[in-house]
């Protein structure tokens, strides 16, 4: 189709229904209906990666509320009744209440520690020009692309020999080395783009320093360290291979290997309906806080990649 | 004055770095140097073996499997996720019907589309892989009894215990919790691009097929690129590795059907007491990594368009 046989402005601005109800030039025909075809076509495709989406979420939900039987027996039927006795059992007897406890102790602490350490990097690296800079940025940075596994074997030993093996602390520390290279890259990029006469200001008024960054920076940067506070704890709240690796004490397990070993466990206790109860328990909470802050959410973990 | 910038930027410094060498660095130097030596990681005594774990890997047919999976992965995933989310995105942003004066519009409800397809995301990889472990199950899962329901009862595949299925399965799951960040991420990209290109070629009698190889593809390259740099990143590292620890029979069955270089790194550590040669293999992903990311590089390299 050429655009000399049709007037173009005509097919520009004229809204597909209205070109179906009068029929134009056949050439603004044949536009109109490729738009509503594809329209059609677009909202089908859609829709069908939704359902594929989140029924399987929904599928967990339901069979959460569902006995062992049916469970097995009908998986797509509806719970008869909600059998909530499944989410105490797997809170209290299957020990999800202390994976809660342990994730939300570990996270906490290297949450906090990763936005104050690795602030507190970005700051100097950002701000400062001093031998080394660019070399110190470069060594952090360059931890984003090597794999993990390669270090974890050493880390395993290095861990072991400073007596850091299963405790929280020790895994809270490994959180945060692994955590800063991103805070750093992340936060480096946004301390640059922070007027600096507020600092100079400061500094004139005779504040240090480090008064000047905990209490006229930091507040500053308060959009950034909350992109780079949802990437981390959702990044550490999620955490696997690291707590699998160097965090083997029953006692200190973390949620994502309690439910591991809650559905290795399944293999003998045939307890399908708790361990349902307890992958849903891990789930609703981010899935609640992620549709609450779901504007922040996407900025944070986006944010990243479109640097 | 300049006395108290360097204590500063020392004092800045000095725990993040700190904590970064002893758990990072460090670990990665001595995982080179361990690749060289007969370590069990049991025993305190070991000896230098020069290439011998070289040598033997290259002649390891485990390891030439999972090398292959990881490649395998390395090639699909980004490939089929990628493509995937490009088409929900440009679905999203150009499918809608056609609004007074504007050539091209989103569908509608193209927010809660958004928001649903970005779930999976936020989930552990670990819940997402003990999820579908159920979905995939034999005899009750969610797949063959939905198979069962629309009357294909001799289609019953065993899914994970198929060695031609399980690692279309696990690509499957990576897949299904990727794309939505991607589609996030494309249409983000897309909405900055200006409606009047659009606008011209569809004038011009360019169909939306054509716009969205000559428009919509070429302005997103550098976000594309990137996506590519991460999904490879994603298949060598962590999330590949999860999901096969979770999800396989062995873990990395049947019949390391879906064994990965992550996991038999893993594997040769921790499980086989192998320390030296786990991290000989480690070695070889790294190489494996970096090739990768070289490759992207250089085949990715095109003219920055500004618009």
């Amino acid at each position: 189709m050429k655009a000399t046989e049709t007037p173009p402005v005509v097919a520009a601005t004229e809204p597909a229904p209205v070109s179906k109800s009068k029929p134009p030039a056949p050439g603004g025909k044949e536009k109109g209906s490729e738009g509503q075809v594809l329209n059609v076509f677009s909202h089908g495709v859609l829709i069908i990666w939704a359902i594929l989406v989140v029924l399987p979420l929904l599928w967990a939900i339901m069979s959460s509320f569902k006995n062992d039987d049916s469970i097995l027996s009908t998986p797509w039927a509806l719970p008869d009744k909600l059998h909530f006795d499944n989410w105490s059992r797997a809170w209290s007897q299957a020990h999800m209440s202390d994976y809660f406890f342990n994730t939300i102790l570990v996270v906490g602490g290297s949450l906090i520690g990763t936005l104050l350490l690795g602030s507190m990097a970005a700051y100097v690296l950002a701000r400062f020009d001093f031998p080394g800079n660019r070399f110190i940025y470069y060594l952090f940075i360059g931890g984003m692309s090597f794999p993990i596994i390669l270090a974890l074997v050493p880390l395993f030993f290095v861990m072991n020999n400073m007596g850091l093996l299963n405790t929280r602390h020790g895994l809270i520390l490994v959180y945060i080395a692994y955590s800063l290279p991103f805070t750093v890259f992340f936060l480096t990029s946004f301390f640059r783009t922070l007027p600096g006469s507020v600092a100079e200001a400061a500094s004139i008024d005779g504040a240090s320093h480090t008064r000047t960054f905990f209490q006229v920076m930091l507040p500053m940067a308060k959009p950034g360290l909350i992109s780079v506070g949802i990437f981390n704890f959702l990044g550490q709240w999620n955490q696997y291979m690291l707590p699998t690796v160097l965090n083997t004490d029953p006692k200190y397990r973390v949620l994502s290997q309690g439910l591991v070993e809650l559905a290795n466990s399944q293999g003998y206790k045939g307890d399908w309906s708790g361990l349902f109860a307890g992958l849903v328990m891990a789930m609703l909470p981010v899935l609640a806080a992620y549709i609450i802050f779901q504007r922040q959410v996407v900025a944070g973990l986006t944010a990243g990649a479109v640097k | 004055m300049q006395h108290g910038k360097y204590r500063f930027i020392v004092g800045f410094l000095v725990a993040p770095l700190a904590l970064y060498a002893v758990f990072v660095i460090w670990p990665f130097i001595q995982a080179i140097y361990y690749s060289f030596t007969d370590w069990t990681g049991l025993s305190p005594d070991f000896k230098m073996v020069g290439f011998g774990n070289y040598s033997r890997m290259l002649k390891d047919d485990i390891f030439w499997k999972s090398l292959q999976h990881s490649v395998v992965l390395v090639l699909v995933l980004p490939l089929v996720t990628l493509g995937l989310a490009l088409f929900f995105a440009f679905m999203l942003n150009v499918g809608g019907r056609r609004r007074k004066n504007a050539a091209v519009a989103g569908v509608r409800g193209s927010g809660f589309y958004k928001i649903a397809y970005f779930f999976p995301q936020v989930l552990s990889i670990v819940i997402v892989a003990l999820l579908f472990q159920f979905a995939f199950n034999p005899r009750s899962g969610m797949l063959n009894s939905a198979l069962k329901g629309i009357g294909l009862d001799n289609v019953q595949p065993d899914w994970l215990g198929d060695p031609n299925l399980a690692l279309i399965c696990v690509m499957a799951v990576l897949v299904w919790s990727t794309v939505g960040f991607f589609v996030v991420l494309f249409s983000a990209g897309m909405a900055s691009i200006p409606k009047d290109f659009y606008e011209a070629a569809l004038l011009d009698g360019a169909s939306r097929v054509t716009t969205f190889f000559k428009i919509t593809v070429p302005l997103l390259w550098d976000t594309i690129q990137s996506g590519w740099v991460y999904m490879g990143i994603l298949a060598l590292g962590v999330e590949a590795f999860t999901a096969v620890q979770v999800m396989t029979v062995g873990p990395g069955g049947p019949d390391y059907s879906t064994s990965i270089l992550p996991l038999y790194v893993y594997q040769t550590a921790f499980r086989d007491g192998q320390a030296g040669y786990a991290t000989t293999i480690g070695v070889g992903l790294l190489i494996v990594t970096m090739a990768f990311a070289a490759i992207v590089m250089r085949l990715g390299r095109r003219e920055r368009l500004e618009f």
